[in-house]
């Protein structure tokens, strides 16, 4: 067998593996890699005009196509620009492999040009990583790389490979069955688990699905047999923001995300619960509101791929290790072999509809000429939900009322950092899931501030002829932010207004998109209109109400019961245990 | 505001792990980065081939965060186990000193005689000065270099603590 060089190992390897399309941004450690891309034809790059972008839209790509993302960069700055995307992607469990240049191997550790200890910096933000220093293992350490990526809790590693493996040569053996000596996820619950588990279920009185991005990692037969599962229980289901989609919201037993801006009867039912069943979910702060006030009087199961999310905050009556669908597809087998007859919910019913018609996501309409941003977001899902968009957000009030205003049927649809709270990922999210999707309908709803995190890359929208639409919520203030100096420290706006903005509709113009403003109500469906018809990106600006919050909202340090709505007028400050809480 | 802490419990802990380059980084690391506790760590290689380390590590952490510690250690790619040596039951533990002391006349032979009562052996000796090698628990360790403090300790090297589980099983 001929010998080949690191950099074409590389490449053939990730052809055997399925990979379509890499993100990335070339450099000096990474020139033989680069050659070798230019010498074929089967990996596509998309070159991004920053590294952060290229992690983003691996994870965009990864999060709607299910396939793991690919990230190609050069040493030091490229590594460490890669590294908010990369723990981004360890926060969602989102399959990643990022590839990094190093310098050659007789250069480390010698502050050589462009160096960085990429292995040390990523070594807590990667689900693992390695250092190749033998063209020889490189090939099979590719392979075990994506191997750990995809399989059990998904999550990015990283291969750092220095130049002179990229150059080196050697023997390449193709991809076979990986039998990792340490690393063996636990994918099937045992069955009398299973039993306990529907036991627990078919005896419970108010019983609530608690579900989340596990399901949406999964697999798409992870979210019908939720659907199979809430339809033989009758339970009521609510989701954690990285879970949305996985439920239709169209279900009369969706209660809508819960959480920090979720819905009342989503967190009420979660207060008042018997039982509480977590799947694919992790009891975030976000989620849980005050610890020692949650959730009371329910017995907590949770299930979980990953054995350390398990009884990490809330302490947890039965917990099982297993991949969420797994334990789905076995939990409906179960309940329809025992033939349970649908357990009577009805009181519990009654009591959600009661919270239900508290209509905690209702907003004041304004005066009829200025938009409310819920609104905007609303009229966004009115003229494309019949074309099942892919939404991404950035992160802040915008991208939470996304969240409770656009509403969504199936998985991965929904891209947004959820976990680490990244702004600037969601236009190369977008970029991402387009070339995941040629066909789909992909949207950004960001907000002035985010956006300006990675605008740069309007130009790899345009370079690739990618119709990703921008709808900004322009409130002209880092709004989040806002909202919580007027809770918190009576409304001193710290460095929170948005100011010397640019022209959004110019600057788009500048880098070849359509660019369109929306000033006031009477212009809101017809932007929406003119952005949908264009055949290729637009970047909108609307114009919101500048003052809008974001409610309901449970305030840091209290619980699902404290929270404060759209009419409740709030303004103060907060004690210290609250202000110290994020 | 004041910031309040859990009540802590020592625990011993074997880990086996493969035994590749930055692997001690990846456990030590984990240790800061999630803010637990190291009160000893050793690490040694265990195999004919060299594939395999063992690393015991002492740390002391509230119930709720030792369950955390163990499950997020188990997590680590290249982990093949964890135990918690302290919890799962009757285990040995052991630490090895070199303690330097120097004297003369009284001094001396008093270090000497309380040298035979711990059974620790001369390994090396000039006419002012031992090394000792004591093996034991931790609490007797500490003991001998507080005798030793009085009779004339000049420095000292511990391995901290290794541990194994008694009866027929491994691990």
């Amino acid at each position: 067998m001929a010998e080949k060089s690191g950099a074409d190992i590389l490449v053939e390897a990730l052809c055997d593996l399925g990979v379509e399309v890499v993100f990335g941004y070339p450099g000096g450690a990474v020139l033989p890699i680069y050659d070798a891309i230019f010498k074929q034809k089967r990996l596509r790059h998309i070159l991004v005009r920053h590294e952060q972008a290229a992690t983003h839209a691996a994870e965009g790509y990864a999060r709607s196509t299910g396939k793991p993302g690919v990230v190609l960069v050069t040493s030091g700055p490229g590594a460490t620009n890669a590294v908010t995307g990369i723990t981004d992607a360890l926060m969602d469990s989102i399959p990643m492999v990022v590839i990094t240049g190093q310098v050659a191997t007789h250069l480390i550790g010698s502050d050589a040009f462009q160096e960085a200890d990429t292995v040390g910096i990523t070594r807590h933000c990667t689900k693992h990583n390695y250092l190749v220093k033998d063209p020889a293992r490189l090939g099979a350490t590719i392979h075990e790389a994506f191997h750990i990526a995809t399989s059990g809790r998904p999550g990015p590693v990283v291969i750092d490979i220095p130049k002179d493996v990229q150059v080196a040569t050697a023997k390449y053996t193709r991809p076979g069955p990986i039998q990792h000596k340490t690393y063996r996820p636990q994918i099937k619950a045992d069955p009398a688990v299973i039993e306990q588990l529907v036991d627990m279920l078919a005896a419970a009185e108010r019983p609530i699905l608690y579900t989340g991005g596990g399901i949406i990692n999964s697999g798409p037969a992870a979210s019908l047999l939720l659907r199979e599962l809430a339809k033989i229980t009758g339970a009521p289901v609510t989701s954690t923001l990285m879970g949305l989609g996985a439920f239709p919201a169209s279900s009369p037993q969706w209660l809508g995300m819960l959480g920090m801006h979720g819905t009342y009867e989503a967190n009420w039912a979660m207060n008042q619960a018997d039982l509480i069943l977590a799947l694919g979910s992790r009891f975030d702060d976000r989620v849980t509101g005050r610890l020692d006030a949650f959730a009371p009087n329910a017995r907590k199961v949770h299930v979980d791929i990953d054995r350390s999310s398990i009884n990490k905050t809330v302490r947890i009556d039965l917990g099982i290790v297993a991949d969420v669908g797994h334990v789905l597809e076995d939990m409906v087998r179960v309940w329809k072999a025992r033939q349970h007859p649908k357990p009577d919910t009805n009181e519990w019913w009654r009591r959600i509809e009661g919270w239900r018609a508290v209509k905690s996501l209702d907003f004041p309409e304004g005066d009829g000429k200025e938009i409310m941003p819920q609104r905007a977001i609303r009229a966004l899902w009115e003229a494309t939900h019949s074309q099942a968009p892919i939404i991404t957000t950035e992160v802040g009030q915008h991208q939470m009322w996304a969240a409770q205003h656009f509403d969504f049927e199936a998985p991965n649809k929904w891209l947004t950092s959820g976990g680490l709270g990244t702004m600037g990922y969601g236009l190369p999210a977008a970029i991402g899931a387009q070339l995941g999707n040629p066909k789909a309908l992909v949207i950004d709803i960001a907000g002035e501030a985010s956006i300006q995190m990675n605008i740069q890359e309007l130009a790899t929208a345009t370079q690739y002829r990618l119709p990703v639409k921008i709808f900004i919520l322009n409130n002209e203030y880092m709004g989040m932010v806002r909202q919580w100096q007027e809770l918190t420290y009576e409304s001193r706006y710290s460095e929170s207004y948005s100011d010397s903005l640019p022209d959004f509709v110019k600057l788009g113009e500048a880098y070849g998109w359509k660019g369109i403003l929306i000033e006031e109500m009477s212009q809101l469906d017809g932007g929406i209109a003119d952005m949908l018809a264009h055949d290729g990106p637009v970047i909108v600006d609307c114009r919101v109400a500048k003052l809008a919050n974001c409610f309901p909202m449970i305030p840091s340090g209290a619980s699902h019961v404290e929270m404060i709505l759209q009419t409740d007028k709030v303004a103060g400050t907060l004690n210290d245990e609250a202000k110290a809480l994020v | 505001m004041h910031i309040k802490e859990e009540k802590a419990e020592r625990h011993t802990l074997a880990v086996i792990v493969d035994n590749e380059p930055g692997i001690l980084a990846r456990i030590a690391g984990l240790f800061t980065a999630r803010g637990y506790n190291i009160e000893s760590l050793t690490v040694s290689e265990i195999t004919e081939d060299k594939q395999v380390s063992r690393i015991t590590i002492v740390t002391s952490a509230s119930p709720h965060v030792l369950e955390q510690i163990v499950a997020q250690l188990d997590r680590l790619v290249p982990v093949h186990k964890v135990r918690d040596l302290t919890a799962e039951g009757a285990h040995v533990e052991r630490e090895l000193a070199l303690v330097k002391v120097r004297g003369t006349g009284e001094a001396r032979i008093e270090a000497l005689r309380l040298a035979e009562v711990y059974r620790a052996r001369v390994v090396d000796a000039t006419i002012s000065s031992f090394v000792f090698e004591v093996t034991g628990g931790t609490e007797k360790i500490d003991k001998f270099v507080e005798l030793m403090n009085e009779v004339g300790l000049i420095e000292v090297a511990r391995t901290g603590i290794v541990a194994i589980s008694r009866g027929k099983d491994a691990a």
